[in-house]
């Protein structure tokens, strides 16, 4: 397989959201894995930001931690779950992952580096499904059962379906970006590597027609920030993570979408 | 009745839109949105200006509202924001510098 990249084929360079992030392994098996899991987000020629190595151990509970732990201990982020452990260091942008060989672990810690550096770029890891039309990106959020992923697949053919899980918005002046990920959601298919600046966010809610309303921006923000991933148990990051929605809803318009799930919703998206 | 100062604590978000004041614990997430009233009482939380002040020249001036229920109100609604640890209560004026969460 052509997608592994450089030295023994014991590693690959996935980049989402224009950050490469190399991954190691001992295991050609495993990286094989997770190469056909992010095929569409390798690239070999890339310079990563940062290493991640995977040390793979038997099937089995990892850590004492029944839910998700988060924190910043000793210059390190520690990421701990039944499943996994992660240790990552922003000042070498190297980490560790203890894990199964399971593809399911990998892509929780890499969630959730990602949505640390995000949060001190100004960026956000969003529970919104998102597309790209015309060059110009939107973003579907709302609560679960919302339709997310029913959007996503009565997209037309001229849209590009980036996400129907999980949007990744960086900053670009005072706008955002929107980025493609392959963190796949209820579709079961990972997004495309395509990115384009973010025109609307629409909060989805189901209804017997389609109709548009603009949001206010307190509403806007509060609702976007239901949505946000974001993990850590540390003051300063919620505190820029905070910025960044107020900063995104006082730039981006904001639209309450009403819709009858059939195709003719998309008439109202350009 | 003894006075009481207020300050906003250090370790929390705030930003102004369309008017309201959202602001954020970043201890434990918790999000609030003030109304009008709540807003004044937030933006004038200098750790100088007592309680009662506050009422008597910023929402009795701005709102038709009778002082002592206005008082009540106030002090119930500054204990919901203290128990969040976004607000600061003294019974002496409080250093602004010294208003970190799980200060007092």
């Amino acid at each position: 397989m052509g997608a592994l990249a450089t030295t023994a084929g014991q590693e690959v360079i996935i980049e989402i959201g224009c950050m490469p992030v190399q991954v190691r392994s001992g295991s050609s098996a495993f990286l094989q894995m997770i190469a056909e899991r992010y095929s569409g987000f390798l690239n070999p020629d890339a310079s990563p930001v940062f290493e991640l190595n995977v040390d793979l151990v038997a099937p089995g509970r990892i850590t004492e931690e029944e839910d998700l732990s988060v924190r910043f201990e000793s210059g390190r982020w520690l990421i701990e779950r039944g499943d996994l452990r992660a240790e990552w260091e922003p000042a070498s942008r190297r980490g560790l992952i203890v894990q199964s060989p399971n593809p399911y672990s990998i892509d929780t810690a890499l969630r959730i580096i990602h949505s640390l550096i995000l949060a001190q770029e100004g960026g956000l890891l969003v529970h919104a499904a998102s597309a790209a039309r015309n060059g110009k990106g939107f973003l579907f959020a709302g609560i679960s059962g919302a339709g997310q992923p029913t959007i996503s697949r009565l997209a037309p053919p001229d849209v590009t379906l980036r996400t129907d899980e999980i949007s990744y918005l960086r900053r670009n002046g005072h706008g955002y970006v929107a980025h493609g990920t392959p963190f796949a959601g209820e579709l079961a298919r990972v997004g495309e590597n395509v990115q384009a600046p973010l025109a609307a966010l629409y909060l989805l809610r189901k209804g017997p027609d389609n109709a548009i309303e603009p949001v206010s921006a307190n509403e806007a923000a509060r609702m976007l920030l239901e949505n946000v991933l974001f993990f850590a148990q540390d003051p300063k990051l919620v505190s820029l993570v905070f910025e960044s929605a107020c900063e995104l809803v006082s730039n981006v318009p904001v639209y309450r979408l009403t819709f009858f799930p059939d195709e003719r919703i998309w008439e109202w998206i350009a | 009745m003894s006075a009481i100062y207020i300050a906003r604590a250090n370790e929390v978000a705030a930003r102004s839109l369309d008017g309201e004041m959202m602001i954020m614990s970043a201890r434990d997430s918790t999000l609030f949105t003030l109304n009008p009233v709540g807003t004044i009482i937030w933006q004038s939380a200098d750790g100088k200006t007592t309680l009662e002040e506050i009422v008597e020249n910023k929402i009795c001036a701005e709102f038709e509202v009778d002082p002592e229920e206005a008082l009540k109100d106030v002090e119930s609604f500054v204990a919901d924001l203290a128990g969040h640890g976004i607000i600061v209560v003294s019974d002496v004026p409080i250093s602004l510098a010294t208003t970190s969460l799980g200060g007092s």
